[in-house]
């Protein structure tokens, strides 16, 4: 149960409005992306803050069309969105006002699982997730880890062929985002969908990631596409954030970003002598 | 004496601590009984302040009876039955105009936040209706509908009608872009939408609307009573003063109160129902 994504060629603008002179004109947001994802494949997004990887990530989940170019899935081009793809935003997006157990099923309505499966799936998928027990807990009721993974469950209970996740972790503290990083990748491993992953933190990016796409602002592009080659398998029970390959990656992708910085810099200052 | 300060900062386990041991802070239940000790207190001054200060002739006794007086004239209306009849029509009328307001001002709201062209016709035009004191108005009704029950439980309606329209446009409006953004990556229609997201999320607000209207229900028509009615509180209450039954007027004025009390609660208690999932 996994498909491939494709982006080719994809641009996206928006009409704003300046700050000081209020004139209308356009905001390129992003230009010339070209993205290959493999079917199964783990992927994270990592870019500077306003460079547009949300941009990409509303393309994917069809929220947004492209302005030019195409997004397709398993070679078809997207139309909306679609229950063979499935989102996690930053902010809990859980109903307050179903627990657990019937915020899982609120994904299950609406692909049209009958009523009595649904129970029994909503269990399976929040057991898959560590949270079997706190079913009939509500929102409030949970830590800020618990409520994400609900959402994971949430999103993975009707079966999508790709998970795609918008800094999912990004509000936890550190503990508990480690924590679901690694069960994250298990559980990744366990179903095999293909999952696009956007974080601005590098080693989250280094860590999930089998290919860490990283991305450049104004315009966003793909800067370039790093492959991650780390031995996860037998470092389950070893730190593999203090590995020299671990770190050797993260400072080939923290130079990038660098280089990014201080471009944007450098043009601002010009502007202030002139 | 403990104030508010001691209050908010007094020593207690954090949210986290509490998740991680699975408990929740707890007040002993002797301070409960103290609040309603104390509550009960300030309602007995109350009475003992309006019983003896008409004896001792710090106000006039004709004007301000002595509590036992007014008492016993409220144990007089209720059982010849007169206060029941009055109580009654009263319901009636406030809660039929309630009811009418609440089934329309509901879904009105609802289109109006929900549809941009709808909103943009409607609002200018509810601007001015919400500014128009709805006793303004009573005339109006009289003057098309009659002075029988029609006027009044129009009258009803239109002071009802606005909070909750006010309310469900605010309430549908506002609801988190987030919770819209997951149905839509869903594939809700826009009928699941709104059904199960935007108004369940709506609802807390709408019942802030309710709740004031349920307020409104009775003020506005105990007014139109005593202008022209021969039956209900409001009339009660004009009558008898104009016929100097004061004792009888505080009595009326007392259920009327109470009748606002009652309605209150009962709100509070039917929103509790609906919002049990909030903290």
């Amino acid at each position: 149960m996994s498909s491939s994504i494709t982006l080719r060629d994809v641009g996206q603008t928006f009409l704003v409005r300046g700050d000081d002179d209020r004139q209308l004109r356009e905001f390129v947001a992003l230009d010339g992306v070209d993205l290959e994802i493999a079917a199964g494949e783990f992927v994270t997004l990592v870019g500077p803050s306003g460079c547009g990887k949300s941009t990409v990530l509303d393309l994917v989940s069809g929220l947004t069309k492209p302005t030019s170019g195409t997004v397709s899935i398993d070679g078809t081009p997207i139309s909306g969105p679609g229950l063979d793809r499935s989102v996690v935003f930053q902010q809990y997006t859980l109903l307050p006002w179903r627990t657990a157990r019937g915020n899982v099923e609120f994904a299950l309505e609406a692909a049209g699982i009958a009523k009595r499966e649904r129970a029994a799936r909503a269990l399976d998928y929040l057991e898959l997730v560590g949270l079997g027990e706190f079913a009939n807990r509500y929102p409030h009721e949970l830590s800020g880890g618990m409520k994400q993974r609900v959402a994971i469950a949430r999103s993975l209970s009707y079966e999508p062929g790709v998970l795609l996740m918008d800094e999912p972790f990004g509000a936890l503290d550190a503990q508990t985002r480690e924590r679901l990083q690694e069960e994250l990748v298990g559980i990744w491993r366990r179903t095999g969908t293909t999952v696009v992953f956007i974080t601005h933190d590098i080693e989250e990016a280094v860590f999930l990631g089998q290919r860490v796409a990283v991305m450049s602002s104004r315009p966003g592009r793909i800067k370039e596409v790093i492959d991650v080659d780390l031995d996860r398998q037998t470092a389950e029970n070893q730190d593999l954030r203090a590995t020299p390959a671990f770190a050797s990656y993260r400072h080939r992708i923290w130079s990038l970003l660098r280089e990014q910085t201080l471009q944007a810099a450098r043009p601002e200052v010009v502007n202030r002598v002139a | 004496m403990p104030s508010l300060i001691d209050e908010r900062t007094e020593a207690r386990p954090n949210p986290r601590q509490e998740a991680a041991a699975r408990v929740r802070h707890a007040t002993p239940s002797r301070r409960r009984t103290v609040t309603l000790v104390r509550g009960l207190a300030g309602i007995l001054a109350l009475a003992l302040v309006w019983e003896f200060a008409p004896r001792w002739g710090l106000v006039d006794s004709y004007f301000i009876p002595p509590l036992h007086v007014v008492l016993q004239a409220w144990w007089e209306l209720a059982r010849s039955g007169e206060l029941a009849d009055h109580v009654r029509a009263s319901m009636v009328r406030s809660a039929t105009g309630f009811a009418l307001a609440t089934a329309v001002a509901i879904p009105l709201g609802a289109a109006i936040a929900w549809y941009r062209p709808v909103r943009e016709f409607f609002q200018p035009a509810l601007e001015i209706f919400r500014n128009t004191a709805a006793l303004a108005i009573l005339p109006v009704f009289t003057l098309i509908l009659g002075i029988g029950e029609t006027s009044k439980i129009a009258i009803v309606t239109y002071a009802c009608f606005f909070p909750i329209l006010l309310s469900t446009i605010t309430g549908v409006a506002t609801v988190d872009t987030q919770l819209l953004r997951s149905a839509r990556v869903l594939g809700l229609s826009p009928v699941a939408t709104f059904r199960k997201v935007v108004f369940p999320a709506a609802i807390p607000t709408i019942f802030t609307g309710i709740r004031i209207s349920g307020a409104a229900a009775i003020l506005v028509l105990i007014a139109a009573e005593m202008i022209g009615a021969n039956q209900g509180l409001g009339f009660l209450i004009s009558y008898a003063s104009m016929n100097f039954l004061i004792p009888k007027m505080y009595a009326a004025i007392l259920t009327t109160s109470l009748l606002g009390l009652v309605i209150n609660y009962s709100l509070v208690a039917l929103e509790r129902r609906f919002s049990r999932w909030r903290a």
